[in-house]
Order: structure tokens, then sequence, then C-alpha cells
């Protein structure tokens, strides 16, 4: 049923009582064109895109637990472009651009909130450095300005301008970046796309991938039973080598657990996304009030969704450092994600060795930002079988031929991009 | 583990003194190996969920390089060994 | 005081009374109060609006779950927001204040919300504010922000300090209740190490509102008594005032110990918290039972609590919570709570007893109304009746409290922190604690036990069984006998049919039990998307109080068990943390280590202006006269280091010592380039690259002896390089004799740049510094002066005539000032890096602005430094992929702008000349840029594609975030000396 003022006052005068549900809950069919693995943000958004943008009707979700219980209900919520390199640059904003038309286009609003996203030096080499990512951005038709501490300052009064340890020299701001209510946006991708007919199927987990004598990809055995398909496309990120083992594929994927944290709500006191340059802290605040916000992954492998205390306390003190009001404000909650840390920190969508397969992987703790075109990415490679123009970077086989797409410029070793 | 490592050298200290490097499996190819084995080496990872081993750094401590033996959901740790121990004695 | 306090009950000390105020209003309590006991005692009850419909809200606990007396205490920069009056500990001076109401607690616009809340239902704003898009942010969520959160924060420095601690014990202790003090006795006993936490200010839990006899005394005497033993013993350690938020791996638990929280103004001599790593052998939770409110119609008026709080209110405070109390309960603690109001001479209205029958007695004179509930209530801004119904009979009962009872969840949130689920009892009708395993334990009411008795009896228990474990032998405890204790069974009551106003589950966010049946409709029943499609639990008090019956209530609507429900997630924090406590010590100034090199007191003397670079502050440039910028200094100190000498301190480097027989070729497998055949005193530049090919680090290594070499790195890469040889040496080649220690921090090195170096450095160096005794590239020990030995190397980021001078860090200055004395007839200056940073770009050395972790020697014009006749070297694997040799790659070369004046800077993106800025276009970027007095204008390093090929080719540096673009000539990286005539003087 759509939505709209009128069905809400409607439905308030019934007792709220009409209100369907938001997606069907359908027994597996015994074969599909195109099997999803994984019922997340980049899983929902590729059978949405699928569906609506490539005209393949005939596609199923298998999602273990239930949906939008990975990743893109357990991260901060922000959205932007703000990259350096050449094969990520159009790809975000192309997101970007999808995320600025999300709620028209899913009839569902996930609250994408354009407050902005600085991101601030504390050097003149990190200033170089911003204006050179400014620069890229600009080339590449994205919102970017570089502002002075002065501008700062009116902005942010609140940051620590006196007594900085890294003092603030300027600010990278790109004003279309923002947040988004994620679990919305999972929500949003799910109705949407059982309204064009995909059979979303929780509480299935797939066990196996099934191959015929050639090596191609058939189908998955699953905990409700076989399900053939004529394309199988992963997108299981945090469980991508694990997935992707089932197919006897090994990836340049390692698995590591980020935290991040909300306050108490308190009313607005912080209106845009802030980068803290000095370390690797992040905050936002929600549209409830909390202050949402991150720093460093836990830095060893990790399945478990949860983290140790001494990054609980290196975020805190960043916070701090860089905000000294939060210090007697409250801290509500502090979760883990598990992520697929990539060998140059940027995701995979491609093709595999494996006929029929296809992989969507890799993102980092990037992953939210790029749900919209992520999706619409690895459901045109799915459908045409060729990367999206602004996804042919992102290739399987990049490290092999030397083409990584190295953002922080710390080679091969995941668990510091 | 994330809490606390007993290293070998230095008993039981807090994870902040570690740093971590990664997987410590892969073996270093010969000189002669061919690319393919390079890129394996280098970019390619088991990944497993549950015993993995991994480098650990005493960074603030005797400066040794451990693997660390343990399991990456529950993460109890099985065993630390000196990563040169472990070199020199054939990876187990 | 007040009509509200009885007199000679509780645990308050009525010599001591606390003034405070509350919405500016001036109050009296006592010591031993909290805020809302004291606010309840002057006939306070409304202390609040909720999240959503800003309804008037009392507490409805007397503790740390507490979702509705949320107050702001303090002032200015001591502000805290949504502090919950139930657990703030009351002091003189306090200043309290309520949130989220306008203009006044009592008269709240905001309530209309309530008017409108048939549309404001679950996920609502999913559903709208979509049209026209634009007004998203324009309109619609400026609106809902700024009904956002609860408190205001000030956002302004905190004056007070906080600090960390680490605790280790053999038993962790959470709780003071009967359960926590039976356990830590008995391991105290026992000689076990042991600490006892406890949240609240004063030690016993549930006892201190407990009317039972223990051991033939009260049981807050009975809680002095076991105190009393425990502070006695040498081997416990009694934390008051400390929440254990988190369980964390490897049995470590955060705790937060409010050190001053309880005074106006904390003294400056102690922190306001302390935060606790401890690490313990085995723990025990005590943290009790949590008592469940009743979901009926108009649940949340303020008035009404759980008989729990009324209890405690009653009993440890001496607050009668109403003159006319009726109870509405599904079990003993109702009749129990009636007992002690009517012992303390308070009238109880009525028993509502949802059981059509029960063996509890009521006491003399109350009516009991049996199979009863309750579907509507009464009351503005304070409880003022109740409508019970009976068999479908409506009947008004006044009253101005409500104490209810839905039963008991025991509080095992510590234990399901780490990935395990609490486990659905059927016999208790509640989530029990998950076996986590023999280290960490569940005791007393939080174990699933309900009475006093078995409560004592289970601390003791568990307590034993740690003590075993543990090895020690048990000493003797005896349980204590109790004396008229009641029974808290219940028989389960999720929802209260027939509300006729709202039931609330979730009172902060004001999650009703409409909201849930719509989840449900809508195919958000699973536990987890309810809560986020509801909001239920995601209040500050994270579902403590009114989860379960969220679950229980979900299953009822989906038709299955809670079992089958679950719960969601237990994640840290217990309670609340401060960020202050958890950022402890580390903040402003102080908030990273600061590194000052072993010549910073030099430079400062000699006018330095220092930068952070990294934790170092390094000496920027040195001001002289009348110099009026930066620039002046910089231009000076560059042009005298050309014509002159200058002094620049470079103890920052990275500095290694290698010893070994085999630290040749251990040498010659970390760099791309041979290092096998350096001779002894010889220094040589190195590169070394990370196994994908690219560049790691740069610097030189000089073979002092046969088997010790000195290796410097760059500043930033010190330590990654040190950890770098360590980690070759130890995994890949653990045969080769070489060992590392690094000396960064032992020497004092500086630069000694110019013509004219030699001419200084030979008035204090007893060796001879001729060139050919001392060429380019000679690396050995001389003697100085006085007889101290140094470390001399000729070698030069300049380009000039130039030595590195490395003397034991204790001498720096001194060797510093006799080198600027000596230069001083020779015109010798003191420069820093900035000057430092302009000699090398003139001369296109490179530094990390170009060695980006992307580039390949090739890239940087090192491609020479690739030995291509060595078997093996870190990075030589994959350095001749496809990617990393292609024509197109990167390349660096030198930029000139055409016209003198413009000023180029680093970060301007590079673009051919007339084609228009796109996704395609971009030709690569200024990696380094400055004024160069030599040339007498701007220049810079770029990294362009194919460079090589492109020199003498103008091109467009294109600086849009800078809002400037001119043309610019691709010339030679290298502007001064191409032919390095002045190295070899």
């Amino acid at each position: 049923m759509r939505y709209s003022a009128l069905s809400i006052l409607r439905q308030a005068l019934s007792g709220n009582r009409g209100w369907k549900p938001a997606w069907r809950e359908p027994e597996p069919k015994p074969h599909y064109d195109v099997v999803i693995v994984g019922g997340g943000g980049h899983g929902l958004s590729t059978a949405y895109y699928l569906a609506k943008e490539f005209g393949i009707k005939n596609i199923a979700v298998l999602e273990k637990g239930y949906i939008g219980s990975g990743n893109v209900g357990r991260n901060t919520t922000i959205v932007r472009s703000n990259y350096l390199l050449e094969g990520n640059i159009p790809f975000y904003e192309f997101s970007l651009k999808l995320w600025e038309g999300l709620e028209a286009d899913l009839n569902y609003n996930a609250m994408v909130s354009q407050r902005g996203v600085m991101m601030l030096a504390h050097s003149d080499g990190q200033r170089d450095a911003f204006a050179r990512r400014g620069n890229a951005m600009r080339m590449h038709g994205v919102d970017a300005e570089l502002l002075d501490r002065e501008d700062l300052q009116k902005m942010m009064p609140y940051l620590n301008y006196d007594h900085a340890r890294f003092p603030i020299k300027a600010g990278l701001l790109q004003k279309r970046g923002g947040t988004a209510r994620h679990d919305a946006v999972a929500w949003g991708y799910a109705r949407g796309a059982d309204s064009h007919g995909v059979d979303i199927i929780q509480h299935c987990e797939v066990t196996a991938i099934r191959r015929d004598e050639k090596g191609r990809v058939t189908g998955v055995e699953t905990s409700k039973g076989f399900i053939g398909c004529n394309k199988l496309a992963l997108a299981t990120a945090g469980h991508s080598s694990e997935t992707a083992r089932m197919a006897d594929l090994r990836l340049p994927i390692e698995t590591h657990v980020l935290q991040a944290f909300v306050s108490e709500g308190i009313k607005p006191v912080i209106d845009n996304v802030i980068v803290y340059g000095g370390g690797h802290f992040y905050i936002s605040q929600s549209d409830k009030g909390g202050l949402v916000f991150g720093a460093d992954i836990d830095y060893y492998s990790s399945y478990a969704q949860r983290g140790n205390l001494a990054i609980v306390e290196s975020t805190m003190e960043e916070g701090v450092s860089l905000i000294p009001g939060l210090s007697r404000l409250r801290v509500l909650r502090s979760w883990g994600g598990v992520m697929d840390m990539s060998m140059d920190g940027s995701p995979i969508i491609d093709r595999t060795p494996i006929e029929n397969l296809y992989l969507n992987a890799g993102w980092c703790y990037g992953g939210f930002k790029a749900t919209p075109a992520s999706g619409f990415c690895f459901a045109h490679l799915i459908a045409k079988n060729e990367p999206h123009h602004v996804a042919r970077a992102l290739r399987l086989d990049r490290f092999e031929r030397g083409y990584a797409v190295d953002e922080a410029g710390k080679g091969p070793q995941p668990n510091i991009h | 583990m994330a809490s606390l490592i007993t290293c070998p050298h230095c008993g039981r200290r807090p994870k902040e003194e570690f740093s971590i490097r990664g997987d410590a499996v892969p073996e270093r190819p010969t000189p002669v190996a061919s690319e393919e084995a390079w890129h394996a080496y280098v970019y390619l990872r088991e990944n497993p969920r549950g015993t993995i081993r991994e480098y650990w750094h005493h960074a603030a401590g005797c400066r040794r390089w451990l693997v660390v033996e343990r399991d990456n959901v529950t993460h109890e740790v099985y065993a630390v060994t000196d990563a040169r121990d472990l070199a020199k004695g054939g990876a187990a | 005081m007040t009509s509200s306090r009885i007199a000679n009950v509780g645990l308050i000390d009525r010599s001591r009374i606390v003034k405070f105020s509350f919405d500016g209003r001036a109050y009296k309590g006592f010591e031993g109060d909290t805020l809302a006991s004291a606010l309840l005692a002057n006939d306070v009850t409304l202390m609040g609006r909720s999240f959503k419909y800003h309804r008037p809200r009392g507490p409805v606990t007397a503790g740390p779950s507490e979702p509705n007396a949320l107050v702001t205490i303090g002032k200015d920069a001591r502000t805290e927001p949504n502090t919950r009056a139930t657990v703030a500990e009351l002091y003189s001076g306090l200043v309290a204040r309520s949130q989220n109401a306008w203009p006044s607690l009592k008269y709240d616009i905001g309530s209309i919300n309530g008017l409108f809340s048939p549309m404001l239902g679950a996920g609502f704003y999913y559903k709208t504010f979509m049209w026209p898009a634009a007004f998203w942010e324009k309109l619609y969520e400026p609106v809902i922000r700024r009904a956002a959160g609860l408190g205001k924060a000030v956002l302004a420095a905190d004056p007070d300090r906080y600090e960390k601690s680490w605790a280790h014990c053999d038993l962790l202790v959470i709780g003071s209740g009967p359960s926590g003090l039976m356990a830590a006795l008995t391991a105290g006993r026992a000689g076990l190490r042991v600490i006892l936490a406890e949240q609240d200010f004063r030690l016993g839990g549930s006892l201190l509102s407990e009317t039972a006899m223990i051991g033939g005394v009260s049981a807050p005497d009975f809680v002095a008594a076991t105190v009393a033993e425990l502070a006695d013993m040498p081997n416990v350690t009694i934390m008051p005032r400390t929440t254990v938020f988190g369980w964390y791996d490897d049995m470590v638990f955060g705790a937060v110990e409010k050190v001053q929280k309880h005074v106006a103004v904390p003294s400056a001599d102690k922190p306001v918290e302390r935060l606790w790593r401890i690490a313990a052998r085995r723990a025990i939770l005590a943290a009790g039972a949590e008592e469940r409110p009743l979901v009926f119609g108009g649940n949340d008026r303020p008035g009404i609590m759980t008989a729990d709080a009324t209890r405690t209110y009653l009993n440890r405070y001496g607050v009668a919570t109403g003159r006319k109390v009726a109870i509405f309960t599904n079990g003993g603690s109702g009749y129990r709570t009636a007992a002690d109001l009517s012992a303390r001479g308070v009238n109880i209205a009525a028993i509502i007893d949802s059981r059509a029958a029960s063996a509890d007695f009521a006491p003399y004179g109350v009516r009991v109304i049996c199979s009863g509930s309750i579907v509507d209530t009464k009351g503005g801004h304070r409880l003022s009746g109740i409508m019970t119904n009976r068999f479908g009979y409506d009947e008004m009962i006044d009253c101005d409290a409500l104490a209810m009872s839905g039963g008991w969840s025991p509080v095992v949130h510590l234990m399901c922190q780490r990935g395990a689920k609490p486990v659905w009892s059927e016999e208790a009708q509640a989530f029990l604690a998950p076996d986590v395993g023999p280290l960490f334990i569940a005791a007393g009411s939080a174990a699933g036990h309900a009475t006093v008795s078995e409560c004592l009896r289970d601390g003791a228990v568990k307590a034993h069984a740690a003590v075993e474990a543990l090895g020690r032998l048990v000493g003797h405890v005896n349980t204590p006998e109790v004396e008229g204790e009641y029974d808290p069974s219940f028989a389960p009551l999720w929802y209260v049919p027939g509300a006729r106003a709202k039931a609330f589950v979730d009172f902060q966010n004001d999650v009703h039990v409409d909201d849930l049946a719509l989840a449900t409709r809508e195919g958000f029943g699973h536990v987890e998307h309810a809560k986020r499609y509801t909001t239920s639990g995601m209040a500050t008090d994270q579902g403590k109080l009114g989860n379960v019956n969220a679950v229980a209530l979900l299953a009822g609507m989906r038709g299955v068990s809670p079992a089958q429900v679950g719960t969601t997630t237990y994640r840290p924090f217990y309670t609340p943390v401060s960020f202050g406590a958890l950022a402890g010590t580390a903040r402003a100034e102080q908030s990273r280590p600061i590194r000052t090199s072993p010549l910073h007191g030099w430079a400062k003397k000699n006018g330095a202006t220092f930068l952070e670079s990294g934790l170092w502050y390094r000496s920027a440039y040195f001001v002289q006269g009348e110099e009026k910028n930066w620039r002046e200094s910089v231009d000076r100190e560059v042009l005298n280091v050309r014509q002159n000498a200058g002094l620049c301190d470079v103890s920052t480097l990275g500095k290694i010592e290698i010893f070994g027989g085999d630290a040749a070729e251990f040498l010659n497998r970390v760099y791309s380039n041979a290092f096998l055949k350096l001779p002894v005193g010889k220094a040589r530049y190195g590169l070394m690259l990370r196994e994908d090919g690219m560049v790691f680090d740069d610097g030189t290594t000089s073979r002092l002896f046969e088997n010790h070499y000195v290796m410097t790195t760059t500043t930033a890469y010190a330590a990654e390089v040190m950890a770098h040889l360590e980690f070759a040496s130890q995994t890949f080649w653990p045969d080769l004799d070489v060992r590392f220690v690094s000396t960064s921090d032992q020497w004092a090195q500086m630069a000694l740049a110019g013509p004219k170096s030699r001419t200084i450095l030979q008035k204090i160096v007893e060796d001879d510094l001729s060139d050919a005794s001392f060429p380019f590239l000679a690396a050995r020990e001389v003697q100085l002066k006085g007889g101290l030995t140094a470390r001399l190397f000729r070698i030069s980021f300049s380009g000039e005539l130039a030595y590195e001078l490395a003397v034991p860090a204790g001498y720096g200055e001194a060797v510093a000032d006799a080198i600027m004395e000596a230069g001083g007839g020779e015109g010798i200056c003191a420069y820093g890096v900035e000057a430092l940073d302009v000699l090398r770009i003139e001369k296109g050395h490179v530094t990390h602005s170009e060695l980006d972790g992307r580039t390949t020697a090739d890239d940087v014009g090192l491609g020479k430094m690739m030995s291509t006749s060595k078997p093996d070297f870190i990075g030589k694997g994959l350095s001749s992929r496809y990617g990393l040799t292609a024509a197109d790659r990167l390349q660096m070369v030198g930029l000139k702008p055409v016209e003198l004046d413009k000023p180029l800077k680093a970060g301007a993106a590079l673009l051919r000349e007339g084609v228009e800025p796109s996704m395609t276009a971009g030709q690569g970027f200024v990696s380094s840029a400055c004024f160069s007095p030599h040339i007498g204008q701007w220049i810079g390093l770029a990294m362009l594609k194919s460079g090589r090929e492109r020199i003498g080719e103008k091109i467009l540096v294109w600086d849009a975030v800078r809002s400037t673009e001119f043309l610019a000539e691709v010339c030679a990286p290298v502007f001064v000396d191409p032919d390095n005539l002045n190295l070899h003087v």
C-alpha cells in the first residue's frame, strides 16, 4: 500500500488497523533467475534495482537472520562521497545521488539528511592533503569546500580551538553529505523489492553452494531446502570469506570488528557530521538526539559483534580532545559490527572465476553510504554481465594486476585501512 | 584475548601494549616463486570464522613478534608463541 | 519536615539537613536521600516529561532503571543532562532542573502531541514527510530535531579531573544485596582477594528496604555488621558508588566510580570519577532483580510506581509515596508493600490482585479485589484515582499513589554482553542468566532466587564454589536465619485487558501496546525489528524496565512463547557512563604524549617557532630581528644555507642501531638497492618497499664498524620501520644473525649544511674533515674537541656541502651551541623544517608527500634503486605487476608557474590546458610546493601522468577549493645544482 499523509490520516481514524505488512513472508520457490545471499542493505538494494531497473522479476533474497540484521542496522549512518581516488569518487557520488532521490523512489522516508560532512585538518600537511582530495572531488563534479579556522569557529564553536594537542587548521566540507536512518534503508528497499515481486526469505541460511560438473553454480542448499538459480549473488559483507569458501574461493579480505557508540539523547547541539583529523573519531547527532560516534577498529580479526574496552577508551579520549564539552555527557550504548576489511580498503563488485557466481564484498567500514550504488551496480553487473561504469575500478583481480584502490596508502594490511 | 595477552616473555599484559599485523598462516614465498604465489601470499586470506593464527607485536614490551592462536568468535586464546621459535621450528 | 516524610523511619540522617533546588525552588532533604526521595518527601511527584507525547511523569523506580525522573543537574560547565533522580545522591547545593518541557514542567506545550497520537504511531515518520522532497531538510526535519533529546548539553570544557586505574582480584562481587554480601563474606573469610562493587552510595542493596529480620537483627543492621567485618579484612576492597558497566574479554570488567559526584564543588585534588578496569579471576553477579511494571491503561501517571520502589522510598528513605496508596499486583510483592505501608500508618485504598485467589495476607482492614484489574487512571500532574474492573464491573477508587507489581526480572545484563542470550524460564516467568562458564556466575535474585533467605544462602554457595575452584580452604560461614520474609512469587500478567487509555511499555519513549501491535501487523514482529520500528527499549534506560514486558507482549501477539521471541542484544553500558570517565586524563593538550627533541631547548633559545609533527614538536623557523611573517624567516634561512651555512635539528629522524654478522645480508634484503658491499665508514641512501612493491620509507644507513650499522628513517615512519625490521628478522629470516635497537631518543642529531659547513665543523672536530679524508658519504665516529666521541655523516638533504652530526642526547645543546659559536664568523644561522622543506624541494628530494603509499620507486625517479641482480628483497615479488609498470602512471616532475607571482600550493590538481575538469581529465596533483628564494618564484614537485615524457609542457594548475588556476611549466624535479657539484666540494 502506498504511504502518504492521507493514508496516515485515514488509518489514524480507523485505529491503525488497516496497515498491511511491509513485505510478504513467502516460502521459497524451487528455482529463481537470481538468488541473492544476504538480506542486508546491499542485498536488498540489489534485489530492488534488479527488479525495478533491469527487468528481472524472478528473484529471491535469502537472509539467515532477520533482514537488516547485519551492518545496515549497526553503523553510524553517514552518507558522503568525499573520496580521494578516481576509482572511488564516481561510485560514491553515484550513491549520494541515489540517496538524494531515495524517498521519492521508494515511497519510504529513510530520513536522508544532508547536514554536511566536515573533515578537520590539524596540520599544514593534512590541510594540503584535504585540498588535494577536495580538488579531486570538484574535478569529478562533487561539492567540496576548504574552510579555514575562522569559518570553522563560526560553524562549530564547541570544538577545541584553544587547548588542543593537535590544533584545528582547516576543514574540508561536503555539504551534500550527511546521515540517513539506517534501519529504514533496509526496510524501504525490502518493501520496494517485495512490491516488485522479489521473494524475501528470512531465517533461511545458505549451507552450501551447488555446482555442476563444469563447475557452474546451479543453486544453494539452505536451511529451507535446495533453491536453484541461474545466477548466484553474494552480498554478505562481514562474512564474505565464509560464503565464498562454499565455492572454494579465497578472497583478499580479513574480518574485523568496528565499534560504534550512541550517547543519551540531548537537545540538538551538533548539526553536521564531524571527522577528527587528529585521530579517527567521527560524530553526528541523530534526529532522536543521541550523539552517534566511533573511531578505530579493534585491530584484531574478529567475527564477534562486540569490541574491547581499550578502543572504547581511546574513542572517548579522541572525542573529548576534539569536543571538550562531551566530558559530562554520557555514553549509552556501544556495539560492534564485523566487516570485510579488504586489502586496499576498497570494495569489490565483480564476477568471480566461477561461472554464475557474483560477488559484492570488501566494504570495510564504508558500506552503509554505498548501499544504493552498491545495489545498483551489482544489479547492473548481474543483469548485463559487465560492470557499471562507476564501479569498474572495484574489480576482484585488481590486486593481481597491480591496480589497488588504496585511499589510505597503507598497503596490503587490512586492519590499518 | 582482547583485554589481556600472555606474552611468553613478559606474562599477562594489556592488549594496548601490542600491535596486530594480521594472518600468520601465509608463508613468504621463495625468491623464485611465481607472481601468482606472491599475490596469494600478500593478498589472499582464508579468514576463517573460528580458530586463527595472527601476528601480534609486543611493541610496548619485549618487542618480540608473537603468533597468537585464538578463536575469533569467542575471543579465547589457545596459545601465544614467539614467532621466531615457530619460524625456526617450521610453522606448525 | 514535610508531610510525606514519616518520622523515625529509614536510613537517612535527620540531623543533617541538605538544601537543594529543583526548577528554581528551594527544598530541604536529608543526608542519605536521593534527589527523587527528597523531592517525593517534599510532595513533588512530577519530575519530568516523556520523549514523544510530553506526558507528565514521576519516578516509577527507586534505582538505576528509572525511565521517567530524568533531570538536569549542575550549573555551567558542570551541567549534566538526563541524570536519574532516583540514583542521584543528594548533596548540599545541588541544583536540578526539569527537561523536555516548555514553557514549564507543569504547563508543557509539547503535550499537544498526545492529541495527535493516532497519527504518530510506531514508524509513522517512515511513511510521511516525503513531499515535496526539499521540505525534509528545510521543514520537517528541523521540527523533528527540535523535539529530539531530553536534556540540554552546554558543551563547555569540563573543569574537573578524571582518572583511570587497574584493579586485580580473585573474586569480583557485583552488587551488595543479600547474595553479594554473603558471597563477599564467604570469599573474604577464605582469604581471597575480593572486590565488592556496589553502584549505590550505600551498601546493602534490597536489604536496605527489607523489613524482615536477619539473624535476629534488622536487615540494615545485618548489613552494617557484615560491611564492618568486610571492611576489616585487608584482602577485601569495598567499592561503593561503583557501577560495573561492562564485561569484556578475559574477565576484564569496566567499572566507573563516582568519587566526587555527591559534592557541589569538587576538590581539585581528586577526580570526580574514576574508571576501573578490573581483572578478575572469577566474578559473581549479584545485581538483584527488577520489579516489572504492569501494562494497563493509564499506567504512566505520576504517583504510579513499582511496589519495590514504594517500599524503598518508605523503608529506606522514610517517605510515603502517597497519602492513600492503591496496590495493583499479581503476586506477593503487593501484599508485602501493603503490610509495610500499613505498618507505617499509610492509608491503603485497596489491593487489586489479578489472581483469582492467593495465600498472601492483606493487612487488617485492607480491601482486596481479586480477579481485579485497572483499565484507566485519572489525574493530571498526579494520580487521583484508578478505574478498576472486576468481572466487567467498573469501580472508581480514589488514591494518590499506586504501587504495582508485575513480577520479577533478574538483572542479567552483564552476563549477556559477550554473545550469550538470556534463557527463558517458564517456571520463573522470566529470562534467566545464560551459562557463560564457571568464571562468571549469577547469585541470588539475579540467578532467579526469590526470598531473602534463598539469596543469602545462594551467595554463600556460589562464593564457596569459587573459593574451592581457586584452591582455597573454605572458612565456616553460617547463613543467618531470616524471620518475617514474604513469598514474592507471582502469576504472570503481561497485559491487562480492557485498557481505556494508552498502556505504556517503554515509558520514556512513549511506546505503548498499540505500537507493538502495529509493528507486528506490519511485519516488524521480530524482537529486533519491533525494537527498531517502535523504539521500545532504545531510551536512556535501554529497556531495563520495559523490555521483558515488550517481549511477552510480542509473544502474545505472534502466538508464540517469550522463549521464541527472545531478547534484543544486551550491550555495554549497563548504565550510561560519562565520556569524561572513559577519557580519563587524556584531554586537551594532554590528549596524546608530547615528544620534544634533545635540541628543543637550543631551538627555543634561538627563537624557534614550533609545529606539531605527529607527536613531535619540531622547530619550524627562527624569527630574527624585524621579520614580520614566517616567509621572511624561511627565505632568509634558505638563502643563508646556500650561501653560508645553517644548523638544523634533525633529531626526530628515526635512528636504529643494527648489529650482527649477517647485518649486511639483512639490509640487502630489506632495502631495494644493494647494501651487501657497503664499506665500513660509508653511508648509503636506501629505499624500503612494502611487499606489494610500493615505497615504504627511505633514509640512510651507515656502516660504522664491520658488524655495526646505523639506520635513519623518516620521522613519521620511525616506529613502523623498526617493527618492520623486527618482523622481517624474526619471521622471515630467523637464522640471520642480526639485532636491532631503536636509539631515536638517545642521540641529538643536527644537520650542518652550506658551503661553509666544513670550515665551521672543523673548528670543533679533531679529525681531518678535508674532502680527501672525509668525502661525500663518509660516515664514522669522530672526536670533538674536548674529547666527546660523536658520529659524523657527510650526507645532504639540501644539496649543499653538508654533514649530520650525532652526539649523545645530553650533549646535544652544548654541541649545538658550540657549532653556532664556531660559525658565528661564517654567518651561520639556525634553520627549521620549513627551510629544510624548501631546500629539499629545490633539490627534488622526496618525502612522504611524494611517497604517499601509492608510489613506486620508478614513479619518483628512483627506478635505478630497484636492484635487478639481488635474488630477493622485500617488495620484489610483486613489483613488476602490470599496474605498477604501466606507462600512464603518475611520475614525479618539477613545476614552475608561468607567471612568476603565482603561488603554487600542495594539493592543487593538474589539468591539460583547455580541457574541462571531469572524471577522466585529471592529470595528477601538486605534492609539494614552496617559494624558492633561490629561483625567485614558487616551485613545486608534482605527480603527473607519464610526467617524465612531458618536460616543457604547459599544464593547468587547478585549485578549485582555493579558487585559483594558472598555467605552470613542467620541468625536471631539480631546481638547484642539477649535477650535484656542490655535494663534492
